[in-house]
């Protein structure tokens, strides 16, 4: 097993609706997919977010786009026109999980495909 | 027959420039998607200004742009920029297109997706700022068969928008849900414009074509509900397997079953095939069991107080630890002024501002940090008075304070409203729903 952030894994994308904050992880073969499919959890989530989501968790699967959903409740302080965070809409909150570290197999931290950055303009 | 829509719209603000190209590319149908759930609220604040308001206010510039299509007949122009007062709305297209020396355009208004004078039969507090619910495709469908050239709504759903003209061009029937649902993903991957053609997208961002001129998407869609994705020729961005699927997820929650007005969807039954020369084929939709439901979802909102917020920069050396106790001068100051401050927010940028406690900046001390005191009080008078003491902390605060630039940031109170979902029953709502044709 190797020790890997998710940034390295797999791309996100968040969104609100209300104060639930809705994001998305997408693997970019099988086998990454297997490895998000058992090591990032609901509970797992919920823990990374700490006092950032108040509510429960859920995830969902969506393996036709090798992608997991996780719906995240009471996370954007009352929702986007009450809320007093900067961001109101959780557009972060992909980007916030994708701090997370997990525990994959080598072959699938080897094929991590999301390694490179991008140039400093 | 293959339908040509166009995403012309994701958001009230979006780019206009996007827009030319799609009709340049040649769309049957362009759509223009204006309201998300934070812009029921910004239009209400319009509204309380002036009745006459309450709709996106740069709907003439769009009917400016697709004018000359429509005369043409090649384009139909559809967009839910009605807002909460789609007559207004309604009346100031009439406006635009008849100082545009338009004449012989048949234009349609739905309205009826405004609940709010029967808040006490449906359970909604009566004193309401707004209370609307997501009508689905079914009046603009109706407004399309009446030969609707300009279709204006109130809160129409989303992809809604973009299932109506399926649904009149096919002649889908309101029970042949695979089709629908194959609308609504359509629909869907299109409400966001950029979003699906290489905007926001996590992967290798930095590689989009062109990316001052992101494209808005086209969907090339068949008969049976299949599609190709796709954008105008000459523009930036991309469409690949990737920016769709993240688009297809997009805000959807549980993937197996999107809940639209029309139908409820199945998004893990898409087949996305990328087929090259940003072109991504999406196919094999169909509907979740059961396919539908006996309620509308509906968005009631409440005043919800005020808020005021300062932000304070400070320069390393150790400049989260000034920051910080510069928003506790600020706490301490509102305390023994007797403020009533209701919630307190406080946020570091450079430190932690989005990740909170998931942030870990190691040994590396941030050469910058700006420090965001946001709070919430009841009055609009109390949360001014917070900001009164910033001006204190310029020298009399901890070292190397600068400001974070012009404007913003001043502490002007703003409104804060409280947006929650409820659900009606659908026939309540449809006795309500009318669509008003006229010609110009």
């Amino acid at each position: 097993m190797a020790r890997i952030q998710l940034r390295d894994l797999c791309g996100a994308r968040s969104g609100d609706k209300g104060d639930i904050s809705d994001l998305s992880l997408f693997a970019d073969d099988e086998a990454a997919y297997e490895a998000l499919l058992s090591e990032v959890t609901a509970d797992k989530v919920k823990a990374h977010f700490g006092e950032l989501v108040d509510g429960d968790v859920e995830r969902y699967e969506a393996r036709n786009v090798l992608a997991l959903k996780f719906v995240m409740h009471g996370a954007l302080g009352g929702g986007a026109p009450r809320s007093l965070r900067s961001d109101n809409l959780g557009k972060t909150h992909g980007a916030t999980l994708l701090r997370m570290w997990v525990d994959v197999p080598d072959d699938v931290a080897a094929n991590a495909k999301r390694r490179e950055r991008p140039p400093l303009p | 027959m293959t339908v040509r829509l166009g995403g012309g719209q994701g958001f009230y603000g979006d780019g206009h420039r996007p827009v030319d190209d799609l009709l340049a590319a040649g769309v049957d149908y362009l759509v223009c998607e204006a309201l998300a759930e934070l812009t029921l609220a910004i239009l209400q604040k319009d509204r309380q200004r002036d009745e006459s308001l309450g709709y996106a206010r740069d709907l003439p510039l769009y009917l400016q742009q697709v004018m000359p299509y429509v005369l043409d007949g090649r384009t139909r122009f559809i967009t839910n920029a009605g807002g909460i007062n789609p007559v207004a709305a309604g009346r100031a297209v009439v406006g635009a297109a008849r100082s545009l020396g338009v004449s012989g355009v048949r234009v349609a208004t739905v309205v009826g997706d405004d609940v709010r004078s029967r808040a006490l039969e449906l359970g909604l507090p009566e004193d309401a700022l707004f209370a609307s619910a997501y009508l689905g495709a079914r009046p603009i469908v109706e407004a399309l068969d009446a030969g609707a050239q300009v279709v204006i709504t109130g809160r129409v759903a989303d992809a809604s928008l973009f299932l109506a003209p399926l649904v009149h061009e096919f002649g889908w029937a309101w029970d042949d849900f695979d089709s629908l649902a194959a609308g609504v993903v359509v629909g869907h991957l299109l409400e966001c414009s950029g979003q699906v053609t290489g905007g926001n997208y996590s992967g290798r961002w930095w590689e989009n074509p062109d990316p001052t001129r992101i494209a808005f998407p086209i969907a090339s869609v068949e008969p049976d509900g299949s599609a190709v994705i796709s954008k105008p020729p000459g523009t930036g961005g991309m469409v690949t397997f990737d920016t769709v699927r993240e688009q297809l997820l997009y805000e959807v929650h549980d993937p197996a079953h999107y809940f639209s007005p029309d139908v409820v969807a199945d998004f893990t039954s898409v087949t996305l095939d990328d087929l090259g020369d940003d072109r991504v084929r999406v196919s094999g939709t169909r509907a979740a069991t059961p396919p539908s439901t006996d309620t509308y979802k509906g968005l009631v909102c409440m005043p919800a107080g005020y808020a005021g917020e300062a932000r304070l920069a400070y320069s390393w050396p150790d400049a989260e630890a000034k920051a910080r106790a510069a928003l506790a001068f600020l706490r301490k100051r509102a305390e023994e002024n007797g403020v009533p401050v209701e919630e307190w927010r406080e946020e570091y940028f450079g430190v932690s501002a989005f990740g909170g406690s998931t942030a870990d900046n190691g040994d590396c001390e941030p050469p910058e940090v700006i420090g965001r005191l946001a709070w919430r009080t009841a009055d609009r008078e109390s949360a001014g008075r917070v900001v009164g003491e910033v001006g204190v902390l310029g020298l009399s605060g901890p070292p190397t304070i600068s400001s974070t630039g012009r404007g913003r940031g001043d502490g002007r109170p703003s409104q804060l409203l409280a947006v929650d979902p409820f659900y009606v029953d659908k026939k309540l709502v449809d006795d309500q729903v009318r669509v008003e044709v006229e010609e110009v």
